[in-house]
């Protein structure tokens, strides 16, 4: 008997508490997961009443979420062309550029992009509908180099996981995956003048002061700290 | 008279579970770009995707009924200790998000996979990035819809008919044959329905363990999610409308010729 009051009471709590705290609910690029985590749980310092809720997805994702009615306070996407297709005003908050990722000690001694087109390299780039896909498509195109890859990923993350699991040799994904990864890949730096560098945007919805404060963190001296840590180039 | 009227308590949970189901479905047809519909058919990459979908969704229900079909009798029929521990595990892949499932496949026989290291030293087979692959991710996820079907249709058979064979002197393989496989004959073809519809539908593991390539790997799922991603909604509803149409024929054609029209 008490402990059906003591479980009803929690459940009452539980229900409770959300009403309580207000909630910023905020779309982000997948590759954003670990900076916008840590920049989430900054905010919430500043703003104790305040939960930072997070919803990371491609970009294309959270577009046609968006566009399809989902409730985003604010919106970061890895690329512009997404962005653009919810007419909102934004801002480049960030930078982001590829790099070769390969297995930790590069047994098959891949130096530049023209080596993934070798017959002995098993190479996964990640599918030309996401914007990483699109990104490495260009790079391999900027270095003049046809390589023929085994898998195209839904996902740059997955493209990581294939190389960190030793299923491929090789594949392209940004620099800033590499902090993730650290201790089952490797990476080699893809030379400027054939890299390709993302901007990522971000915006709040417009009139909501919180969605606004949120953004000027990200964009303040702070945010763009949090952002350097995880890889990202300044914007 | 008001005896034979449908009780309402069950009518209304009846049509609220048949809404929960339908209404779905007619928004994605009262949605369906038409014109799309016509380009996406037209198009090699979709008509690729859907011939591999038919390909490696068969495949599978073939291998599944070639294995579930004695593993079922095996469950139903064999007392072993720890069968009940079997059954759960077999069972386990329809409850495994199939994102995990196609991990577990990766840790198995992947190149670097507990079998798949040795199948790759071996034999130089690897079969992630393989058509095989995608069976076999199809397999590992839609055998146990199979098993469970086949295993109550073994459970509900009438023993008597099977002894009534054996004490004529036929052996257990005979008996096995001519007599308790065509009682379970029903069984087998709607576990095969089944089996082959999660095959066909397959999307998670498949794409974790083979990955996505046109011809070779991108299934009819894998290509209506790279849709959605690139920011083709349209296309995606489209191609979902193909696979749907494609599979209501197919299974009402199989419910027709193996269950008997009713």
């Amino acid at each position: 008997m008490r402990a059906a009051l003591v479980v009803a009471a929690l459940v009452l709590l539980a229900a409770c508490s959300p009403d309580d705290d207000e909630t910023l609910t905020v779309f982000a690029a997948a590759s954003l997961t670990d900076a916008f985590t840590a920049i989430g749980d900054r905010f919430e310092d500043e703003h104790p009443d305040i939960d930072v809720v997070f919803s990371f997805a491609g970009s294309q994702q959270l577009v046609a979420q968006v566009a399809e009615g989902a409730d985003a306070d604010v919106v970061a996407t890895a690329d512009q062309e997404s962005m653009r297709a919810l007419d909102l005003r934004s801002t480049v908050f960030a930078t982001n550029s590829l790099a070769i990722f390969v297995e930790p000690g590069n047994p098959l001694r891949i130096e530049a992009l023209g080596d993934l087109a070798r017959d002995d390299v098993t190479l996964v780039l990640a599918a030309p509908e996401v914007p990483a896909g699109r990104y490495a498509a260009a790079a391999l195109e900027a270095a003049g180099v046809e390589a023929t890859p085994k898998s195209f990923e839904e996902n740059v993350k997955a493209v990581v996981t294939r190389v960190a699991l030793g299923e491929a040799d090789a594949g392209i994904a940004y620099v800033s995956d590499l902090l993730v990864a650290a201790d089952d890949v490797e990476s080699i730096s893809i030379p400027l003048t054939h890299n390709v560098v993302a901007r990522y945007p971000i915006a709040a919805e417009p009139g909501d002061p919180l969605a606004a404060a949120f953004v000027d963190l990200v964009l303040g001296e702070e945010g763009q700290l949090i952002l350097l840590r995880h890889g990202f180039g300044e914007r | 008279m008001s005896a034979r009227r449908p009780p309402v308590v069950l009518v209304a949970p009846a049509a609220l579970g048949a809404l929960v189901v339908i209404v779905p479905l007619a928004a994605l047809v009262q949605r369906a770009p038409w014109d799309e519909v016509g380009r996406q058919l037209g198009s090699d990459a979709a008509r690729d995707a859907l011939r591999l979908s038919l390909l490696t969704s068969t495949a599978a229900t073939v291998i599944a009924m070639v294995v579930g079909v004695p593993l079922a009798w095996v469950l139903a029929r064999v007392a072993f200790p720890g069968r009940t521990v079997v059954r759960a595990v077999v069972t386990l892949p329809m409850v495994l998000p199939p994102v995990a499932g196609g991990v577990a496949l990766l840790l198995a026989f992947g190149r670097r996979g507990l079998v798949g290291g040795w199948l790759d030293d071996t034999f130089g087979i690897t079969l992630p990035f393989t058509t095989a692959g995608v069976v076999l991710a199809q397999t590992f996820v839609a055998l146990p819809f199979l098993v469970l079907a086949v295993e109550s249709g073994f459970r509900g058979l009438d023993g008597r008919l099977e002894d009534a064979a054996a004490t004529l002197g036929a052996r257990p393989l005979h008996v096995f044959r001519r007599v308790t496989l065509p009682l379970v004959a029903p069984a087998v073809a709607a576990g095969a329905a089944l089996c082959w519809a999660r095959a066909l539908g397959e999307f998670g593991a498949t794409i974790t363990f083979a990955g996505n390539f046109r011809g070779v790997t991108q299934t009819m799922p894998s290509a209506v999610f790279l849709e959605l991603e690139s920011g083709n909604p349209d296309g995606a509803v489209a191609l979902s409308l193909v696979l749907l149409a494609v599979s209501l024929a197919i299974l009402l054609a199989l419910r027709g010729r193996l269950l008997g029209a009713r």
